[in-house]
């Protein structure tokens, strides 16, 4: 299989106040479709930035984006998208924020079929008699189901998950990566994951690209060859303590506490 | 229902009545130096065709520019909270304009438009209240995290997508917040219109010639009157919020 994201040499600068301010540095990142590519890297170097400019939303002063062997140069509806803050909408109820891409994306799908789409989708994260709920009635994890739900709904190529568990609990968070897990073994998507939790990234990730500090350049790039589900205790396998280390290291460097 | 909810606001009203008419009678005030509880209905029965006449303008013309004030300070809203060229642009002459005291503004239009009394009064509500509206509109549509815009923008919608799907209902619990700011300032608009330019309409006008005549029962019955229809316009407010934003307040639904 080939690559479903093709990330080429590509460098971006904000215009501030103050000057340019470059934060992505010629970047490459290569992401095998259906695969899973964990992002780590120091607070505020640009993996924000990063998602954007893969969902099209913003395009690189330099480089190339490549998704599907097209140049992305503006939005596209194959993308899902998922942030920390679960941004629901309050004046809805579950069910119907979970439909909202599909109001955009297939506005002529009859009612019958988004519903039975986001049900199934609602019942693969544990969200089943929580349709007519609204999300103040849920607790953050919950949300958070709902938000990936939300994201997978118009069965996107590619989930864009920007620290998603972030604010969650430790215990909500080691769930919601077994549902992370489990929606991979049912739903065709290629993922790119944005964490600040390094067992996440080692957990979840097909392969772990540590991004150097501001402006951010691919530092190093860990392949995991497990294929998934994952059992939550293979954390503390040897094999897997090694890697955490490893990329624990590799963060202080990115950090320039450490010289490599 | 707890009757204790109704019972201690009337038994307070009650009390307050009883100590105004007290205090009329004690000091033994005549009808032309001051009006007593007692006096308001016989005025109001005297009156009745008048109040319901008067009333009625003063109503119809307060909901008109109340609704003109709705459609134009949203639209200000919108551009000022989606532009930030223009809100820079516009704040500081919309601040400048609302501190120009209206009292002042009543003659200058009723000289601009003479005889156009409708007109003139409808004017004054809608510029008296259309402020609130439009800077709760702007701060609403401004204060939009990006993520909310994002969720949409990365599906390829268009920023008109965006505003009716996400920011306008957003902004629906602080465009009610102003509203019941706003209806009240319009009530204030027009009945500044019909107590300083004398037409000859509205229950300001009713006050008016009350005050000419030293009718203090009079006057105060018209008082009472402007207080109820105060009061239903800011409960319709209220009522409209419940069905449009009540997902917004706590404990309803
Ligand atoms: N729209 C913007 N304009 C100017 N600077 C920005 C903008 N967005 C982000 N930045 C800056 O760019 C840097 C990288 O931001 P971001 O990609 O959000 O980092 P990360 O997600 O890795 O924490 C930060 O220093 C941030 O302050
Ligand atoms: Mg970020």
């Amino acid at each position: 299989m080939g690559n479903l994201i093709e990330i080429r040499g590509v460098s971006h600068a904000y215009r501030t106040k103050s000057g340019p301010l470059p934060v992505l540095k010629n970047l490459n990142i290569d992401i095998p479709e259906g695969s899973f590519c964990a992002v780590v890297g120091p607070s505020g170097c640009g993996k924000s930035t990063l998602t954007r400019l893969i969902a099209g939303l913003m395009i690189p002063d330099a480089g190339e984006v490549w998704l599907h062997g097209e140049r992305v140069t503006s939005p596209r509806k194959t993308v899902g998208m998922a942030f920390q803050n679960p941004v629901l909408l309050e004046w809805r109820t579950i069910l119907d924020n979970v439909l909202l891409p599909l109001e955009i994306v297939a506005p002529t799908m009859p009612r019958s079929q988004k519903e039975a789409r986001a049900r199934e989708l609602l019942a693969m994260v544990g969200l089943d008699g929580f349709e007519t709920r609204r999300p103040s009635e849920l607790s953050g994890g919950m949300r958070q189901r709902a938000s990936l739900c939300r994201a997978l709904v118009h069965r996107p190529d590619v989930l864009i998950l920007d620290e998603p568990f972030g604010a969650l609990d430790a215990f909500t968070r080691e769930d919601l990566w077994q549902t992370m897990h489990q929606l991979r073994a049912r739903e065709p998507f290629t993922a790119l994951l944005i964490t600040h939790d390094l067992r996440e990234s080692v957990y979840l990730g097909d392969q772990v690209v540590v991004l150097s500090g501001r402006p951010a350049t691919t530092q190093s790039v860990m392949t995991i060859d497990l294929p998934g589900p994952r059992p939550l205790d293979m954390l503390y396998q040897p094999e897997q303590v090694a890697r955490l280390a490893q990329l624990r290291h590799e963060i202080q460097i990115a950090q320039g506490r450490e010289v490599a | 229902m707890d009757w204790k909810k109704v019972a201690v606001p009337l038994a307070a009203i009650a009390l307050l009545l009883a100590l105004w008419e007290g205090l009329v009678w004690a000091m033994g005030w005549p009808d032309y130096k001051m009006a007593s509880p007692s006096d308001l209905w016989p005025a109001y029965l005297r009156y009745q065709p008048l109040f319901w006449l008067y009333g009625w303008q003063t109503l119809w013309r307060t909901v008109v520019g109340l609704a003109l004030a709705v459609v134009f300070g949203t639209a200000l809203g919108m551009v000022m909270g989606l532009s930030r060229v223009m809100n820079d642009a516009l704040y500081p002459l919309l601040v400048g304009f609302n501190a120009i005291p209206k009292a002042t503004v009543v003659p200058v239009v009723a000289l601009m438009f003479v005889g156009h009394h409708d007109f003139n009064t409808i004017l004054i509500a809608l510029m008296i209240s259309f402020f609130p509206i439009a800077v709760s509109v702007a701060i609403g549509l401004g204060t939009l995290e990006p993520e909310y815009r994002d969720i949409l923008r990365s599906l390829g919608a268009s920023r008109v997508m965006v505003f009716w799907k996400i920011a306008l209902p957003k902004t629906l619990p602080e465009f009610f917040g102003a509203l019941k700011v706003a209806v009240t300032l319009a009530f204030i608009g027009t009945n500044l219109v019909e107590i300083i330019t004398p037409h000859g309409r509205g229950l300001g006008h009713l006050f008016q010639s009350a005050q000419t005549n030293s009718d203090f029962p009079l006057m105060f019955a018209v008082l009472l009157a402007l207080a109820a229809m105060g009061i239903v316009l800011y409960y319709a407010i209220v009522a409209l919020e419940r069905v449009f934003a009540g997902w917004a307040i706590r404990g309803a639904a």
